[in-house]
């Protein structure tokens, strides 16, 4: 396995473990190989969408197409990662996000361990470092991280040599579900267009309800959409935005009706009483007057707008159950489409060539 | 080996297989991607024309199925798709290239996981040696004896061997 010229003066010094002293740096720049076939670089870790940029998305959505066909199968499972590890830390509750993340990790026969902070030694005051590094010694290739802070997976990350995979950091970022959504949505249009799935959500209008200021979701989401060219309007009352909206790539709404005609795509926030400190809204019913989907406010939007919602559902407050029976809702395909999707995520990080040598030569 | 060359191989190919499965009556064609995908659909038009039956085609992706994940650089090309059950059929699996093997070990693999296959036979349009695993073509369009680092590539104009390049 002699590492040719090009190949191996471009990816030979990528060190297959760098030391977890490296830089919390993420993923590297996202530029093809010189070759002819576009490569990207390994990446280690995926902690926001920001490391993705436009080109990794797509390079996530296009695997996914891949990865949903192995789920259709009567055998749901590929031999890729066997003899990996993937570790779910979840230092807060979820069910869906988990569950699919250890999915996904099972159809590529990866094994997996799952962390949970309530049955933990967090409860005898060991500190976060200490879990994760204690964890990391065990020898796992991946951490599934979620925790309450914003950040954690970013410091988990400098701290151990497995793949660190953001699964929803407090108010900041949740990149697989934003890469989720945007599968779905495109799954959605390939049905409805006829023909391939679209690569780009050019003149794509998404409006993004709810409780933005909380929510990881929504950043996640405004990042990935934009980047793939949609053009998306926050809305919320001004007690539920973030205190500066400076650099995002989204207009700004109070009013719920008047986008709704005008969408394309409606994507609920859950109104996440849990993180609010205060009275941000007079109570949840005034709130679900004004900006939940009601099945009357329900008439407003087009035949084929799409409904969709990350979950879990406060049924009433931001969508009515009779909301979900539309054509156009897409929250059971949100959740179907998440484990092919974490699949090509988990492929990315473990799967790839971590030295790239051998790659030009291709045994058959 | 020109293109006419590879046409020439791929009609005995054809007749080749329709003479030792007695017809074409269980037969399922399987291209391996990437390189055996067009000259597996070429090869259901030959047995068309030849015999006048419509052999299912599909295609297989093994990316998932290498041996050598890690060790390069794996891009999955095109979802696989497969026409019906491969339960009690004969597959023939085609690839453009039969180098190490190991490829038609991770395609053996995958195909177990879709169903039982009756029997799966192998065409290969060169066969150029350096096996690693006891695996051998059924169908081979040319035996090319070739050095290790040299590269083989079947494509729209025929056969090229030459130096190993970045690909």
């Amino acid at each position: 396995m002699t590492p040719s010229a090009t190949t191996g003066a471009a990816r030979g010094a990528v060190p297959v473990r760098p030391a977890p002293s490296a830089p919390p740096a993420t993923a590297a720049p996202g530029e093809a190989s010189p070759g002819s076939r576009p490569a990207s670089p390994p990446r280690r870790h995926l902690l926001s969408v920001a490391d993705l940029g436009r080109g990794g998305i797509l390079e996530v959505l296009h695997l996914a197409d891949s990865f949903a066909e192995v789920s259709e199968r009567d055998i749901p499972k590929v031999p890729a990662l066997r003899g990996r590890t993937v570790a779910t830390l979840f230092f807060e509750s979820s069910t869906r996000t988990r569950l699919s993340f250890e999915a996904a990790a099972k159809r590529l026969s990866a094994d997996t361990m799952t962390f949970t902070a309530s049955t933990s030694s967090l409860s005898k005051g060991e500190s976060l470092r200490d879990t994760v590094e204690t964890i990391d010694a065990m020898g796992v290739d991946a951490m599934v991280v979620r925790h309450a802070s914003a950040g954690a997976p970013h410091r988990v990350a400098g701290w151990v040599g497995a793949s660190v995979v953001n699964a929803g950091d407090g108010q900041h970022e949740h990149p697989t579900q934003a890469l989720l959504d945007c599968y779905t949505i495109r799954e959605a249009l390939a049905r409805r267009r006829g023909g391939d799935a679209p690569d780009d959500f050019a003149g794509l209008r998404v409006a993004i309800v709810g409780d933005v200021r909380h929510s990881r979701v929504a950043r996640s989401n405004v990042l990935a959409l934009s980047a793939l060219g949609a053009e998306v309007t926050l809305v919320a009352p001004a007690t539920l935005l973030p205190p500066s909206l400076e650099g995002w790539p989204a207009v700004v709404s109070g009013e719920l009706d008047p986008v709704l005609a005008e969408t394309d795509v409606v994507y609920l926030l859950r109104m996440q009483s849990e993180r609010m400190q205060g009275s941000f809204v007079p109570s949840l019913r005034e709130y679900a007057a004004r900006f939940g989907l009601s099945r009357e406010r329900a008439a407003l939007l087009a035949e084929d707008t799409l409904v969709m919602h990350p979950g879990p559902m406060n049924r009433g407050v931001e969508i009515d159950a009779e909301v979900l029976a539309r054509s156009g809702a897409l929250v059971t395909r949100q959740v179907h489409n998440g484990v092919p999707v974490r699949m090509a995520v988990l492929f990315l990080l473990l799967g790839a060539a971590p030295g790239g040598d051998g790659a030009a030569e291709a045994p058959r | 080996m020109s293109l006419d060359d590879v046409r020439r191989a791929l009609v005995r190919i054809a007749h080749e297989i329709i003479e030792r499965n007695h017809g074409t009556g269980d037969l399922v064609v399987v291209g391996l991607q990437t390189g055996g995908v067009p000259l597996a659909a070429r090869l259901v038009e030959l047995l068309r024309e030849i015999d006048g039956t419509d052999v299912p085609f599909g295609t297989l992706d093994v990316a998932f199925y290498r041996d050598d994940i890690g060790l390069r650089p794996v891009h999955p090309e095109k979802a696989t798709s497969m026409p019906c059950d491969l339960a009690g059929r004969v597959v023939v699996l085609v690839d453009d290239v039969l180098f190490t093997g190991r490829t038609v070990r991770a395609a053996l693999d995958a195909l177990r996981d879709l169903g039982r296959a009756r029997a799966v036979q192998l065409a290969v349009m060169v066969d150029r040696g350096h096996r690693e695993l006891p695996i051998r073509p059924d169908y081979v369009g040319k035996n090319l004896p070739t050095r290790r680092d040299e590269a083989v590539e079947v494509s729209e104009d025929g056969v090229l061997i030459g130096d190993l390049g970045p690909r």
